[in-house]
C-alpha cells in the first residue's frame, strides 16, 4: 500500500453521509483532501437513520439547500456509480386533527414559495390514494418529489466514489486534536498527523469538543431515535408516511421497501452516550411505537417485529444544524449537528461545503446556519 | 440483599439445577421458558395427552431426563414459573418478557441466561429444497410426531448428534440411507484420548457407532458435500465426494443436516456481556468465568448457550452458577461441593474439546461454496453476494458485510446464517474468522407481535 497522503487542500472530520459527500464534491472541484473517520465511513447516525429523504415539514428557510440535496439525490446513481435505492415515491403526512389543516395549509403555501410542491388531500382523497390508512385520518399533506433510500448504501457510496476520484479515506482514524499551526492545520490521530490549510468538522454528535477547542462552544446533544423494522409483507405502503402533529407522542413515520419490510420510527428519542460505539433501542418504547404505527396502518397488526435498533444524532438547541465557515478561524468550516434530518440534506451539505470551500460562496442560503448565532466565540448563548 | 430479584432464562438442564440450587438456599427465583413444559432441548417434554414412555423418548438417557423432570417438578411453587414466556429483550436490569401478546418488564438483581443452543448449519447447494432439514429438526419429527423426514434419508454434516439421529431412526425402523460425515476417521481417533475424560459418555458413542454398523447403515468419512439434488418439489439425492476423491451420488428422499450446536447467545449480548472467540468449536462465546460469571456484575450464564459441553455439563454449570450467585448474594458456600462441580466441568470441558476435535467444524467448506448458492434463507442472498459485499464493496468485517448484503437481516436474524456467513467473509477479506467479527444482536431475540400488549392490557 502507499504511504498515506499526510498532507492536502482540506481535511474532513468525520466520515458520515455530510464528510462523504463533501469529499466527493470537493474532488470534483479538483481539490485534494482526506477524510478521516474514528470508525467505518456511515456507520453512525448517517447509516442507521430511518432513510427518510423528505423536504415537507422542513424549517422552511432550508428549502433551498433541502432542493438542491433533492436534485442531486435524483442523479445520485450516476454521481457515485451505486444504487442507493433512492425512490422518490413521495411523502405524506397524515392528520389527526382538524386543528392541523390550517397548519400544513399555511405551510403548503409558504413551501410554494421555495418551490417545494405540496397538495392537501381530503378525507375521501386520502383514503382513494392511500388504502392503507387508518380511520382518525382526517386529511393528508402529499408531496409527490420526495421520497426514500437507503441508509446503509448511501455514505459508503460517496465514500468510494471520493476515492475512486482520488480522495483518501481514512477508516478507523480517530482525530485526537486539531490545531491551527501557522497557515497550516495540524490534525493529530492515533495514527499520526495530517496538515492541510482548511479543515471541516463534520463530526456528527461528536462535533462540540472540536469547535470548543477553537472557542466556539454550542449547545449540542446526542440523542438516539429509535428504530424497528418488520418481517417482510406485501408491499402495500409505497409513500413514506408521516404525521403532522403538534404532540410529541404522536410522531411516527414509517415506509415499507419493496423487499416488504416495513421500518418505522418515531415516538420517544432514546439517550445516546458519545463514549459508546451505538445507541441502544429502549424495549420500553415499544409499546407507544407500536399503537402509533397501528394508527397509520391498522393492518401491521398482524405483522411482527424482527429488529430493533437506534443511532446516535447530534441535535442543536434550536433543531438546526451548524453550517459554514467558522468565522473566527481562518480555513476553519464546520457542518454538523442536524438534528435528526440531516439524511435528506447530506448530499446538498456537501455540494455546498465544497462550493463554498472552494469558491468562497455559496448559492444556496445556508447564513441562519452559521455558528455565530451561539455568539461571537465566547460562551454558546442562547440560540438565535 | 433481603429478597433478591432473580431470573433463570432456560428451564433445562442448567436452569433447572440453577433453580434447585437456589431455592435449597431459600431464594425464590423467576424461571422464564419458552417452551410450554420445562425440560429444555434434549429432555424436551411431549405435551400432556402424548404417551410414550420416558424409555422410548430419551433413549439411554431416560433416567437423566426423569430427574431433571422431577427435580424440576418438585420445586412446584417455590419458583415463579413462567412458561410459554419469551425472553425478548434486556436493558438496564429489565428482561423484557412476552407471553401471549402481552409483554412486562421483569426487573432482576441477577440473571441466570440458560438458553441452550441450537443446530449448527452450513450451506450447500440444494441444501433450501423441500425435503431438506435441520438434524434437531428430523429429530424432532421423530420425538415428537413419531415420523420420519422422509423414506430414504441421508444424513450429512458432523458431531455426535449426527450419529445419534442416525442411530434412533434406525431404532425406529427408519434406518437411514446412509451417514456422510465431513470429518475423517483420523480426525475422529485424535479425539480420543481428550473424549476418555468421560469413558462412560465415550462408550455410549462406540456403541452407537456399532449398532448402525450391524444394523448395515453405512457410514462415510471425510466426504465432501457437493450438493442437495432434486428439484423445487423435492429431493432426489445427494452428490459429494467421497474420501478417495471420488465424486458419487446416492438416491434419497430427505437429508437431515447439521455441523453440531451453535450457542444461542444473543440473550448473553443483549445483556451487554462480552464475547470472545472459542477456537475450538470456532464461535464467539459469551466470556465466563469458572463459575459462569458473565462480564457484568449480575448476568451469570450456564449450559450450552454460553459453552458447548452438553446436557450433562448444562446441569453442572447451572450448579455452579446458582452457587456463584449465591456466592455474590452474600450466602456461604460450601468450598468442597463447588470444587467437586468444577471437577466436573473440567472433565466436560476436556471431553468436549475432544468432540471438537473429532468433529471439527469444517470451515473450509464455506469459504469454497459456490457463488450461486444461498446463504441466508430468510432474505434470499446467495454466497456471491455476500463474496461481493467484500470484495466489491468493501466490506472489511461480516457487520458491515450484513449492511451491504442483507445477510441475516430476515426473520430469523442471521442466527442460522450467521456462522457460515462469518466465514464466507473472513475467506473473502483473506483473513482468519476471528478477525470477519461477530454478527451483533438486537432485540427482540425472536419476532414480536406488533398488536402487543403492555402490562397495562394497553395496546
Ligand atoms: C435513528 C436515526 C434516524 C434518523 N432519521 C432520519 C431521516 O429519516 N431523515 C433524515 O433526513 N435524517 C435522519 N436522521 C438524521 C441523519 O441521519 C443525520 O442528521 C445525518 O446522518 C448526519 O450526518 P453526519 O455526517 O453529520 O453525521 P454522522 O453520520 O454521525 O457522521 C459523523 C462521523 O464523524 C465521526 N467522528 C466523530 N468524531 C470523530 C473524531 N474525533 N475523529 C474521527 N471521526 C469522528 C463519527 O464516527 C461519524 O461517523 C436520523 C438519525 C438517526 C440517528
Ligand atoms: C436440536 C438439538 C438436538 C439435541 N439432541 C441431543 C441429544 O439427542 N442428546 C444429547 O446428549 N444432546 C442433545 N443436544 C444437546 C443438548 O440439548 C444440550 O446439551 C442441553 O439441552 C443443554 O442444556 P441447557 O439447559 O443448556 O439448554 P436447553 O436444554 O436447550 O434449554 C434451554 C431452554 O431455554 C429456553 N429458551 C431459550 N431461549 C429462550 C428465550 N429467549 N426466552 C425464553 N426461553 C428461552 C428453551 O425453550 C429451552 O427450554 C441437542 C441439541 C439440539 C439443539
Amino acid at each position: 500500500m502507499a504511504e498515506p497522503r499526510r498532507r492536502a487542500d482540506v481535511v474532513i472530520v468525520g466520515g458520515g453521509i455530510v464528510g462523504c459527500s463533501t469529499a466527493f464534491f470537493l474532488r470534483q472541484r479538483g481539490l485534494s483532501v482526506v477524510v478521516l473517520e474514528r470508525w467505518l465511513v456511515g456507520q453512525q447516525a448517517s447509516g442507521t437513520n430511518f432513510g427518510n429523504v423528505r423536504r415537507q415539514g422542513r424549517y422552511l428557510p432550508q428549502l433551498p439547500l433541502a432542493n438542491r440535496s433533492r436534485e442531486i439525490w435524483g442523479r445520485i446513481r450516476e454521481l457515485t456509480g451505486s444504487d442507493v435505492e433512492f425512490m422518490p415515491v413521495g411523502h405524506v403526512r397524515f392528520l389527526w386533527s382538524e386543528e392541523q389543516i390550517d397548519v400544513v395549509e399555511a405551510y403548503r403555501r409558504e413551501a410554494a414559495t421555495y418551490g417545494l410542491e405540496l397538495h392537501i388531500l381530503g378525507r375521501n382523497a386520502i383514503r382513494e390514494k392511500f388504502p392503507f390508512v387508518g380511520p382518525e385520518a382526517i386529511a393528508g399533506s402529499w408531496s409527490p418529489h420526495d421520497g426514500h433510500a437507503n441508509p446503509r448504501l448511501v455514505s459508503p457510496a460517496f465514500a468510494r466514489a471520493a476515492r475512486r476520484d482520488g480522495a483518501e479515506i481514512v477508516e478507523n482514524c480517530d482525530v485526537l486534536a486539531v490545531e491551527k499551526v501557522g497557515e497550516d492545520f495540524l490534525v493529530s490521530t492515533a495514527q499520526g498527523d495530517y496538515r492541510a490549510p482548511v479543515v471541516m468538522i463534520a463530526a456528527g454528535a461528536w462535533a462540540a469538543g472540536l469547535s470548543a477547542a477553537f472557542g466556539q462552544p454550542v449547545p449540542l446533544k446526542a440523542g438516539g431515535p429509535q428504530m424497528g423494522v418488520t418481517e417482510p409483507l406485501p408491499y402495500f405502503v409505497h409513500p413514506v408516511v408521516g404525521v403532522a402533529t403538534a404532540t410529541a407522542e404522536e410522531v411516527i413515520y414509517l415506509r415499507q421497501i419493496p423487499r416488504g419490510n416495513v421500518i418505522f420510527g418515531g415516538v420517544r428519542r432514546g439517550p445516546a452516550s458519545l463514549g459508546a460505539e451505538r445507541a441502544k433501542y429502549d424495549p420500553d418504547g415499544v409499546f407507544a411505537q407500536f399503537r402509533q404505527v397501528l394508527r397509520l396502518a391498522p393492518s401491521l397488526s398482524h405483522a411482527r417485529l424482527i429488529r430493533t435498533w437506534s443511532g446516535v444524532e447530534g441535535y442543536m438547541d434550536d433543531n438546526i444544524p451548524v453550517m459554514g465557515a467558522s468565522g473566527k478561524v481562518a480555513g476553519l468550516y464546520y457542518a454538523f449537528g442536524f438534528s435528526g434530518h440531516g439524511f435528506q440534506t447530506g448530499p446538498g451539505v456537501g455540494d455546498v461545503m465544497a462550493e463554498l470551500i472552494a469558491t468562497g460562496r455559496t448559492t444556496t442560503p445556508i447564513d441562519d446556519f452559521h455558528i455565530r448565532r451561539f455568539g461571537e466565540g465566547g460562551d454558546a448563548g442562547s440560540p438565535g | 440483599m433481603a429478597d433478591p430479584r432473580i431470573i433463570i432464562v432456560g428451564a433445562g438442564p442448567a436452569g433447572t439445577r440453577a433453580a434447585e440450587v437456589l431455592v435449597a438456599a431459600g431464594l425464590r427465583p423467576t424461571v422464564v421458558d419458552e417452551g410450554s413444559r420445562s425440560g429444555g432441548q434434549i429432555y424436551r417434554r411431549p405435551p400432556p395427552n402424548f404417551t410414550r414412555s420416558h424409555d422410548a423418548l430419551y433413549g439411554t438417557e431416560a433416567a437423566k431426563a426423569r430427574a431433571v423432570h422431577a427435580a424440576f417438578d418438585a420445586l412446584g411453587d417455590r419458583i415463579t414459573y413462567r412458561p410459554e414466556t419469551l425472553a425478548w429483550a434486556i436493558k438496564d436490569d429489565r428482561l423484557h418478557a412476552l407471553k401471549g401478546s402481552r409483554s412486562e418488564a421483569l426487573a432482576y438483581d441477577a440473571l441466570l441466561l440458560a438458553p441452550g443452543a441450537t443446530d449448527r448449519v452450513m450451506p450447500l447447494p440444494g441444501w433450501t429444497r423441500p425435503g431438506c432439514y435441520s438434524l434437531g429438526a428430523a429429530q424432532i419429527a421423530l420425538k415428537a410426531q413419531g415420523c420420519a423426514i422422509g423414506e430414504r434419508v441421508v444424513f450429512l454434516g458432523t458431531g455426535p448428534l449426527l450419529y445419534l439421529v442416525a442411530y434412533q431412526y434406525m431404532r425406529a425402523g427408519h434406518a437411514p440411507a446412509a451417514v456422510l460425515d465431513t470429518s475423517s476417521y483420523g480426525q475422529q481417533l485424535s479425539g480420543l484420548a481428550l473424549m476418555a475424560a468421560r469413558p462412560g459418555q465415550l462408550l455410549k458413542g462406540v456403541r452407537l457407532l456399532r449398532a448402525l454398523r450391524r444394523g448395515g447403515v453405512p457410514v462415510l468419512r471425510n466426504v465432501e458435500p457437493l450438493e442437495v439434488l432434486g428439484d423445487a418439489h423435492g429431493v432426489d439425492g445427494v452428490r459429494f465426494r467421497d474420501a478417495d476423491g471420488s465424486e458419487r451420488r446416492l438416491a434419497c428422499t430427505a437429508v437431515g443436516m447439521g455441523y453440531h450446536l451453535r450457542a444461542e447467545s444473543q440473550l448473553a449480548d443483549l445483556a451487554g456481556c462480552e464475547f470472545r472467540f472459542d477456537p475450538a468449536v470456532q464461535q464467539w462465546l459469551p466470556q465466563t468465568d469458572a463459575m459462569g460469571r458473565s462480564s457484568r456484575a449480575n448476568v451469570y450464564l450456564a449450559g450450552d448457550g454460553a459453552r458447548l459441553l452438553g446436557a450433562d455439563a448444562a446441569e453442572t454449570a447451572g450448579r455452579l452458577a446458582a452457587c456463584a450467585m449465591l456466592a455474590d448474594l452474600g450466602h456461604r458456600q460450601d468450598a468442597r461441593t463447588v470444587a467437586r462441580l468444577q471437577r466436573a466441568m473440567k472433565r466436560h470441558a476436556r471431553f468436549a474439546e475432544g468432540v471438537a476435535r473429532a468433529f471439527p467444524w469444517p470451515h473450509a467448506l464455506a469459504a469454497e461454496l459456490p457463488d450461486a448458492t444461498l446463504v441466508c434463507r430468510c432474505e434470499a442472498i446467495t454466497a456471491g453476494e455476500l463474496r461481493a459485499s467484500v470484495t466489491a464493496l468493501g466490506a472489511p468485517e461480516v457487520n458491515r458485510a450484513k449492511a451491504f448484503s442483507r445477510v441475516g437481516m430476515g426473520r430469523c436474524q442471521g442466527r442460522f446464517c450467521g456462522l457460515a456467513s462469518q466465514e464466507i467473509v473472513a475467506a473473502a477479506c483473506k483473513g482468519r474468522v476471528e478477525a470477519a467479527g461477530r454478527l451483533r444482536g438486537q432485540a427482540p431475540v425472536k419476532p414480536l407481535p406488533i398488536a402487543l400488549l403492555g402490562e397495562d392490557g394497553r395496546g
